[in-house]
């Protein structure tokens, strides 16, 4: 049974990549625009990792997290936190939200998986 | 590789629409709407630009990037004002940054170096205020190793275990393995870290012995799930950096316990190996509900880091007790660690998309399909019409409700190919900005109608005529602040540029509050060029249609914004050539519209059906004026040969159709024929001599050029309902060059 993970960013491009990164490393790939449809895709298909933007119109990655924590069903899925945003600031708020990683753009596609198999149980 | 292009494509299509959106809000920054959703989403367009760019390794435009979200960063955070200043400065950089992505995309030559750092040192100079500005470092590292000073406690490195979550570093050359003492915090498990996928990880490195210390892990039923309970003692024999050993543990550095010293170095502490944890379980204690219970509604997949049994072997894999052992993970991440529940197998419940995208091939194909069917439709009708079947028979009645939703199928598949002028629109501003610059004016750019619909191909086609139009209003429209001012004018002139939908027809229209047109000069000039005779009478009118003819331009000194040997005859023909008209008004001191006038589509075309010479010819109604039958009286011949006809109290060029073709060699008596009164693009009417109309109706256009060439005076062909190809006529050559071409003596401007 393949993974489930459950990738959320605004830009397009980098859903793409994300989702080519991830389908060649064998994993199946859902998609939402920002952190409101994050919140909905999650609920409606479930994930075992979730990949996060920061940066979304609507919901941000924060908020995302935050709202994925609340939820019973998804306080202990792994979530990844992908932004070019490094400072300890961002890191220690996203930490706060509950996110378990973090993983900075732009990122090679092992790197990215790398970081996916080492939380997913 | 292939799927890597692909995505680079899809970036920059990306990269269009966030330009785009960058543009419309830093507009609403310009007209105070300085709120913080707006700001913001300038920084999310410029972050998304940057962050695509990097992955693709767009150094340049990642670097202009950057400072420009820097910046965006300052505001957003209120550090800076947006003032009228910045927000000039963001809308030329907001430019360059577009210049940056056109020249990643290899469509245009690198940006010039010297602009784009200029604008660099602009936008640093805000971000910073003043200051110089430091050396703005990429610190996307961050994340990795963080070096801390070396401090006494590395002298009793295990000493604080427990403590406030510090970490010491040891000496970091390597050594033929590591001792890790690793002591999560209850923080630690709330963000979904488990400390049996760390362990999983650090097995990856090398050979592991792992030892657990359960010291304070309290009996199952007042057991907190998410409770560090448990320090781990793990002995890694490998010969790697320390770097290796703490990036296992990166993301979780800050809520755990953390000391890795070399192997056989410091003494470790030695946690005798408790017994597999197990419980002292009664028979009677129920497991699975207590470990529910504690994990809170945690859902039975996710492990609970509960009690867990100790694996001292090299097997780097102890897992918590509830979850199934994972078994030790090649490379590639293995697909079959854990059962995915049923419930998570995605069920397509789609977060309603509101738009799909197509590739335009299929589209077009399904245009042409149901320009087909349209034929077919028309073919059937005329069979059954001429079966001589009553029009109250079945037949004839389900004919007509197919033609119907015929036309609705048609006006359907249309309206896919429909687009809101907006793209275009959207790319005026800056433009408008470039020219203002460039001549020193002072222009505000009004834009009305950006919604309005039409056909794909005909939006990408308006571009050019309307950049050159702006340019055009701007540099020869608008008057200095200084001319303008003395005139009792605002010394920002205004542009307009509106769509809107007229009559089946898209209409464009742009004005400016110049100066209006000279018509002295516009009529010198054309004197001058030789365009028109001296002595020529011309209305207001004429005079300003006169800057259409070929050859013409106004500017006294070419400017190198508008004068690029480019004139408004293009711009006419270019509309001409999507079917189009464009006209003139002006009025001296108060300025100039341009009206543009287009079909909705360049696929369908209403027509009149008629005959000239046994040939079944289309032409398009909205060229046509009036027809009538030619009395006798009315008609004259100039010189004899050619005939005009009376027309409305002037004399208007009859063209017989037939003979300009070729489709016969002698004149047919124009009295016994019908003449159609035409206007060309220009306002040149003139009479067409046909045999007969026939009626009038909708046609699909069929290309001759594709598969024959262009032919002069057949603009197009199209296939009626008995199937035979009928040429749709282009009047305007019909009726200005064709004549021409004959040899007649013509009149410049005939009217």
């Amino acid at each position: 049974m393949k993974k489930t993970v459950l990738t959320v960013d605004d830009s397009r491009t980098m859903r793409d990549m994300l989702l080519m990164a991830l389908e060649d490393a064998g994993y199946h790939v859902i998609q939402a625009v920002d952190g409101i449809d994050g919140l909905e895709t999650l609920a409606a298909n479930g994930a075992d990792v979730v990949i996060t933007d920061i940066n979304m119109p609507r919901m941000d990655g924060f908020g995302f997290i935050e709202g994925m924590r609340a939820d019973p069903n998804h306080r202990t899925t792994p979530c990844l936190v992908l932004t070019t945003e490094s400072d300890a600031e961002k890191k220690a708020r996203a930490r706060a939200a509950g996110a378990t990683g973090w993983i900075v753009k732009p990122f090679d596609p092992a790197k990215l998986v790398d970081a996916v198999r080492r939380v997913a149980a | 590789m292939d799927a890597f292009e692909a995505i680079k494509a899809t970036f920059f299509q990306e990269c269009d629409e966030l330009l785009a959106d960058l543009e419309s809000k830093l507009m609403l920054l310009e007209q105070g709407q300085t709120d913080l959703e707006t700001i913001n989403a300038v920084f999310r367009a410029v972050h998304s630009v940057k962050g695509g760019a990097g992955a693709f390794g767009l150094e340049a435009l990642v670097r202009f990037a950057h400072v420009f979200e820097t910046l965006m960063d300052e505001l957003r955070g209120g550090r800076k004002p947006c003032d009228t200043v910045t927000i000039k400065t963001l809308l030329r950089a907001s430019d360059v940054l577009a210049d940056h992505i056109q020249a990643a995309q290899g469509l245009a030559p690198p940006v010039d170096e010297e602009r784009s750092a200029g604008l660099v040192h602009e936008l640093e100079l805000l971000t910073h205020g003043g200051e110089a500005p430091p050396v703005v470092e990429e610190d996307e590292d961050d994340f990795g190793f963080t070096p801390m000073a070396f401090d006494a406690a590395l002298d009793e490195p295990l000493a604080d275990l427990g403590g406030s979550g510090e970490i010491e570093v040891a000496a970091s050359e390597a050594q033929t393995g590591w001792r890790v003492l690793f002591k999560p915090h209850s923080r630690m498990y709330g963000s979904a870290n488990e400390a049996g996928l760390l362990l999983r990880e650090l097995g990856r490195v090398g050979p592991t012995t792992v030892s657990v210390d359960a010291e304070n892990l309290p009996t199952l039923d007042i057991l907190v799930a998410e409770e560090g309970y448990l320090t781990w003692t793990i002995d890694l024999t490998a010969e790697v950096d320390e770097k290796v050993v703490r990036e296992v543990f990166d993301f979780v550095e800050a809520d755990c316990d953390l000391t890795v010293s070399p192997l056989g170095g410091a003494p470790a502490l030695e946690f005798e190996e408790e017994p597999p944890a197990v419980l002292p379980a009664s028979d009677d204690l129920d497991v699975a509900a207590l470990l529910a219970k504690a994990a809170g509604a945690a859902p039975p997949e996710a492990p609970a880091p509960a009690p867990a049994p100790v694996a001292a072997a090299p097997e780097p894999a102890p897992a918590p007790a509830p979850a199934p052992v994972p078994p030790p993970v090649a490379a590639a991440p293995a697909p079959t660690t854990a059962p995915v529940p049923p419930a998570q197998v995605a069920a397509p419940v789609a977060p309603a998309p509101v738009t799909i995208r197509v590739d335009l091939d299929r589209v077009d194909r399904l245009i042409n399909v149901v320009g087909e069917l349209v034929i077919q439709q028309a073919m059937l009708s005329q069979r059954v019409l001429e079966s001589g079947l009553a029009r109250s028979s079945g037949i004839a009645l389900g004919l007509e409700d197919l033609e119907l939703l015929t036309r609705e199928i048609q006006d359907s598949v249309m309206a896919i190919r429909a687009q809101p002028v907006k793209s275009v629109f959207q790319r005026m501003p800056r433009l408008v900005r470039e020219v203002a610059d460039m001549v020193s004016k002072q222009v505000r750019l009004v834009t009305a109608g950006e919604d309005t619909e039409v056909d794909k191909t005909v939006v990408e086609r308006l571009a050019e005529p309307i950049t050159h139009m702006l340019r055009n209003a701007i540099d020869h429209g608008l008057e200095t602040p200084e001319d303008r001012v003395a005139a009792g004018k605002p010394a920002e002139g205004t542009v307009r540029l509106a769509a809107l939908h007229r009559s089946g027809r898209i209409v464009i229209e742009i004005s400016d509050d110049g100066r209006g047109i000279n018509r002295e000069r516009v009529k010198k000039i054309a004197i001058d060029k030789g365009l028109i005779a001296p002595e020529a009478a011309l209305t207001d009118e004429q005079i300003d249609n006169l800057i259409f003819l070929p050859g013409f331009s106004t500017a006294a000194v070419v400017s190198d914004i508008s004068g690029r040997g480019v004139g408004m005859d293009v711009v006419k023909r270019s509309i001409q050539a999507l079917g189009g008209r464009i006209s003139i008004s002006s009025v001296p001191g108060k300025g100039s519209t341009f009206t543009l006038s287009l079909p909705l589509t360049l696929a369908v075309l209403d027509g009149m059906v008629v005959s000239a010479a046994d040939q079944i010819l289309i032409a398009p109604l909205p060229a046509i004026v009036e027809s009538l039958t030619p009395q006798e009286s009315d008609l004259h011949y100039v010189g004899g040969v050619d005939p005009v006809i009376r027309f409305r109290e002037r004399f208007l060029p009859l063209i017989d159709v037939a003979m300009t073709m070729g489709f016969r060699d002698t004149p047919v008596v124009p009295n016994e024929g019908v003449a159609v009164v035409v206007e060309t693009e220009g306002g040149q009417q003139a009479a067409l001599l046909f045999d007969a109309i026939q009626g009038q109706r909708q046609v699909v256009i069929k290309s001759l050029e594709t598969n024959y060439q262009q032919v002069e005076g057949v603009a197009a062909a199209t296939i009626l309902g008995d199937g035979r190809v009928a040429l749709i006529l282009d009047v305007d050559v019909l009726v200005t060059d064709m004549r021409r071409k004959s040899g007649r003596p013509d009149f410049k401007l005939a009217s």
